[in-house]
């Protein structure tokens, strides 16, 4: 089957694509966009989140006939020519990024979060970041990234404004 | 190839405005690509005209194939290729010991082992084509428990038996008594390395009868010399890069795809790639060994160990993998880091038709804790002793001899690191009920409690363990550096073949060149086997290792630098000193610039290098110099347990450890957290559940690891007694957190409870039930 999307802003079209293929496949196989991770490609590890329509989703879990004419964001189109955004910045910065595979998909999550939530509480980053498994880091870095990259995010003048593609 | 210089020309001074030095944390330098998703993981690999190869596995535990029908798979519409047994033109694999056929022959010897190979156009193809290769099985008596292998009458997994190491210790007394006798029984359920990058690589064959092989590892030699025995060519043919690793911690030691890619690759004569999936990828690599272990310990009143008498055995699964080894850490480290005069250990590794298990962090050392540990407490409580009180009294010092006879010849500050934990101030107390916060309580937004029935403890532990390989193991990296002006810039190219997994090895070779050679501009040379063998990324050992390796062949081209311009300048050599872009006569006169002493030359040295040896235990006393170098760790864990339900909420997990010297701090924190989480899961909810031989929980949804909900803040003490015999005074950082913190949560969880709790993981049923 043939699908047509918009992906980071630019309209992709892909033929040949059989049924049973999930996004996380198409995006990784067939448009060249492997930033979004296959690591249980089962809803359970979060490494493939990416928006679908401004929703978090796992790609994983979505059917690639199911996002012909909608909007998705992937890890590649969180940055742009003015550089990495802070909610990437702030993992390198922190040291939160070890082996890197789950990475993607919490900087989406986090992305996500602070796109919701100004200044979230701990608790707040924990239950959203929950559904994000890492393995390498024990999770302590990576609070410290969402955390400075909610406080740099309040820093910039664009605000929430320019959070969102 | 030469060896590193006697005399060593000094280092630069560290005035130079240099960042990114040895004691420094400078940035990864493959963070940017990883917070974009750019960075290529073995799984993201692509080429030309590329097909995809898939695995047949065993459905059963122990089996002989009567026969393997490979038309109908063959006949699929996408499919190339279908390869079994009969097409592998060379021998068995194996990390230590040549054990395992690359495709089952004749015999299937647990659930999982790979059987046939299907290559197709898709992924998905090949898999349908895989499920139609009809297999005819005649099931056959297995053994599936670690003891029971041991018995005469058990179903023998290889011919020769099911031993395949006993480590005996006899030190002292043979018939010792004490006033104070504990003991105890423990069993270690099998965890899994869980990275998320699963096993993965690209095959690319070329025209010549060789291949090209990216792939996630952990030992990119190991893998070539295997590889070549399975595929019977010579290394010159078997050419390996590492891929982006996705994570390793031991369960990339031993092969997965590597030789099934190679062999669809060179048949096919297109680029193979191979992705497992999460359930291919339980089957697809060793665990960590399941245990079962018999402790006593005898004391006197006042709490000081006379003796200690200890049977382990570790369940190998069907395959040797590095078991010898895990039995040589199990046993001569299994006592953990106390002082006793009279020891007797036997511990065993066994073959039995379970999976195969092998490397994980903490190898051996931390099964052993568990109980070690379990048995400090019951001590403690017995002679009406502190549980830190005992452990400081009973703990090794600097001079000291362990169990088998090795002199303790660094810091050893197990005191020290107790009181550092114990001293730390404890989280608040629990909120009233009319504040609480759902997701500080066991259970969280489940709700399932708000505060009744929950009960707070606090537990203690504290471990050792050897960094490097171990008992006369050749063990040693190589290291390439070059210096060379680019673009009127002094640049230094570092290569070695050590697998960078996550653990910012690459940070650390930069480190160690800016240090060494004053130079900033580090290019760190992707990983491959066209320089020589780094050892293995496993041990806690590159820091080590290849850190010595990087930091000696940075000498020897610092040496050779000023041997030119000493030449040039008619200078003494011993009145020159290399400063990045200048050359420096002692008094601090610029003399030249490296740019006149180099021009368009480079100067390239290749370095190997070894740690002092080690040496065999003897086979009937287990006594001799083994490891190379001990660190030390304790933990504190303070939990809450919800006594009604048995769920456990982890409230703090602090941690104090010698690092020797930290080269990049903010990395050593980082492998203090994650080893801490990856112990901590072990105590609580890590296990593969193996029934009969059989995997039943293949999944993440099934095999939970911890998440950011289960993973408590931790307070975190480094000290750095630098280690005199290694480079800078390094001693291994990864293992330690992952084998005292695990044993920590047990102590604090029994300590809640009352309960005995002789089993890890600790599941709610054992803290509710009796």
């Amino acid at each position: 089957m043939r699908i047509t999307t918009t992906v980071n802003g630019a309209r992709r079209e892909v033929d040949d694509v059989w049924e049973g293929e999930s996004l996380l496949y198409v995006l990784r196989e067939r448009m060249g966009l492997p930033g979004s991770k296959n690591a249980c490609e089962q809803g359970e590890c979060g490494s493939c989140t990416v928006y679908l329509d401004g929703i978090l989703v796992c790609s994983c879990l979505v059917a690639a006939g199911q996002v012909c004419d909608r909007d998705i964001v992937t890890v590649e189109g969180l940055s742009d020519q003015q550089g990495l955004h802070p909610v990437q910045q702030a993992f390198i910065d922190c040291g939160a990024v070890q082996c890197g595979f789950c990475t993607p998909g919490l900087v989406v999550t986090a992305h996500g979060l602070l796109a919701r939530t100004e200044h979230p509480t701990d608790p707040e980053i924990r239950e959203a970041l929950a559904g994000n498994l890492c393995r390498c880091t024990g999770y302590e870095k990576i609070l410290d990234a969402v955390r400075l990259a909610a406080d740099r995010l309040a820093d910039t003048p664009a605000g929430s404004a320019g959070r969102l593609r | 190839m030469t060896s590193a210089p006697t005399k060593v020309p000094a280092a630069p001074s560290e005035t130079a405005a240099l960042r990114g030095r040895i004691g420094d944390s400078p940035l990864r330098p493959d963070g940017t690509l990883k917070v974009q998703g750019e960075f290529a993981f073995g799984s993201d690999l692509w080429a030309d005209e590329m097909i995809w190869g898939v695995t047949l596995r065993s459905p059963h535990v122990h089996a002989r194939i009567v026969s393997i029908d490979v038309g109908p798979a063959l006949a699929t519409s996408g499919v190339y290729t279908v390869l079994t047994a009969e097409d592998v033109p060379g021998g068995n694999v194996g990390l230590d010991h040549a054990d395992q056929p690359v495709l089952a022959t004749g015999v299937v010897r647990y659930h999982g082992e790979p059987v046939a190979l299907v290559a197709a156009d898709h992924p998905e193809i090949a898999r349908q084509a895989a499920k139609k290769i009809r297999v005819v099985y005649e099931e056959l008596p297995a053994v599936t428990d670690g003891r029971r292998a041991l018995e005469p009458a058990a179903p023998q997994v290889h011919d020769g038996g099911n031993l395949l190491r006993h480590l005996k210790i006899r030190r002292g007394n043979p018939d010792p008594v004490a006033p104070v006798v504990v003991s105890l029984d423990f069993e270690v359920g099998m965890q899994d390395q869980a990275f998320l990058g699963p096993e993965s690589g690209l095959a690319v064959p070329d025209d010549a009868g060789g291949i090209d092989l990216y792939v996630a590892t952990q030992w990119l030699h190991a893998d070539q010399r295997q590889i070549c025995q399975a595929l019977g060519l010579p290394p010159e043919k078997v050419r390996l890069t590492l891929a982006g690793v996705g994570g390793a911690f031991g369960g990339r030691e031993d092969l997965s795809i590597h030789v099934h890619a190679c062999l669809l690759a060179l048949r096919t004569g297109k680029p193979i790639k191979m992705v497992y999936n999460r359930e291919e990828s339980f089957f697809g690599h060793v665990h960590r060994h399941p245990a079962s272990l018999r402790y006593e310990f005898g004391a006197d009143h006042d709490g000081l160990l006379h003796y200690a008498k200890a049977e382990i055995v570790f369940d190998g699964g069907a395959y040797a993998s590095s078991t010898a080894a895990v039995v040589g850490n199990g046993g001569t480290l299994g006592l953990g880091p106390y002082n006793i005069p009279n020891v007797q250990v036997d511990c065993y590794g066994v073959y039995t038709n379970n999976p195969p298990c092998g490397a994980m962090r903490g190898f051996g050392c931390v099964q052993a804790a568990f109980a070690h540990e379990a048995l400090m407490d019951e001590l403690a409580d017995r002679v009406g002793m502190d549980r830190v009180a005992i452990r400081q009294l009973n703990g090794m010092r600097e001079g000291d001899r362990n169990i088998t006879g090795q002199l303790i010849d660094s810091a050893a500050p197990v005191a020290e690191l107790l009181q550092l934990v114990q001293d730390m101030p404890l989280p608040a107390e629990r909120l009233s009920e009319d504040e609480f916060d759902l997701l500080s309580l066991p259970g969280g937004v489940s709700n399932t409690t708000h505060g009744e029935g929950v009960v707070r403890g606090i537990g203690y532990a504290v471990t050792y363990k050897n960094v490097g390989f171990s008992e006369g193991f050749d063990d040693y990296s190589t290291a390439r550096v070059r210096l060379e002006i680019t673009a009127d810039e002094p640049t230094v190219t570092v290569h070695t073949a050590a697998a960078e997994v996550g653990q910012g090895l690459i940070t650390v070779e930069q480190q160690i060149c800016r240090t060494e050679l004053g130079v900033q501009r580090v290019v760190v040379h992707p990983r491959d086997t066209q320089v020589g063998s780094a050892g293995s990324t496993s041990a806690s050992r590159q820091t080590y290792v290849t850190g010595g390796a990087v930091k000696a062949a940075c000498e020897a081209v610092r040496a050779k630098v000023l041997e030119r311009a000493s030449t040039m300048l008619d200078l003494e050599l011993s009145e020159l000193v290399l400063d990045g872009a200048q050359i420096v006569s002692i008094t601090g006169d610029v003399v030249a610039s490296l740019q006149d002493v180099l021009g368009t030359d480079a100067v390239d040295e290749t370095v190997k290098w070894s740690h002092r040896p080690t040496y065999p235990i003897d086979p009937e006393t287990g006594q001799g110099d083994a490891h190379v170098q001990y660190a030390f760790s304790a933990h504190r864990a303070v939990v809450d347990v919800d006594t009604e339900l048995g769920l456990v909420k982890v409230i703090a997990l602090d941690t104090a450890q010698d690092v020797g010297k930290a080269i990049n701090p903010d990395a050593v924190v980082g492998q203090i957290q994650g080893g801490s989480a990856q112990g901590m899961g072990l105590a609580l909810m890590e296990e593969i559940v193996v029934t009969d031989g059989r995997v039943r929980n293949p999944s993440f949804t099934d095999y939970l690891i911890p998440t950011i909900l289960d993973m408590p803040p931790m307070k975190i003490e480094v000290l750095e007694y630098a280690d005199p015999h290694a480079p800078y005074g390094v001693r291994g950082v990864g293992e330690p957190p992952t084998i005292s913190s695990g044993p920590a949560v047990a102590a604090a969880i029994r300590r809640a409870t009352g309960k005995a709790l002789r089993r890890v993981p600790i599941r709610p049923e054992h803290i509710t039930e009796g």
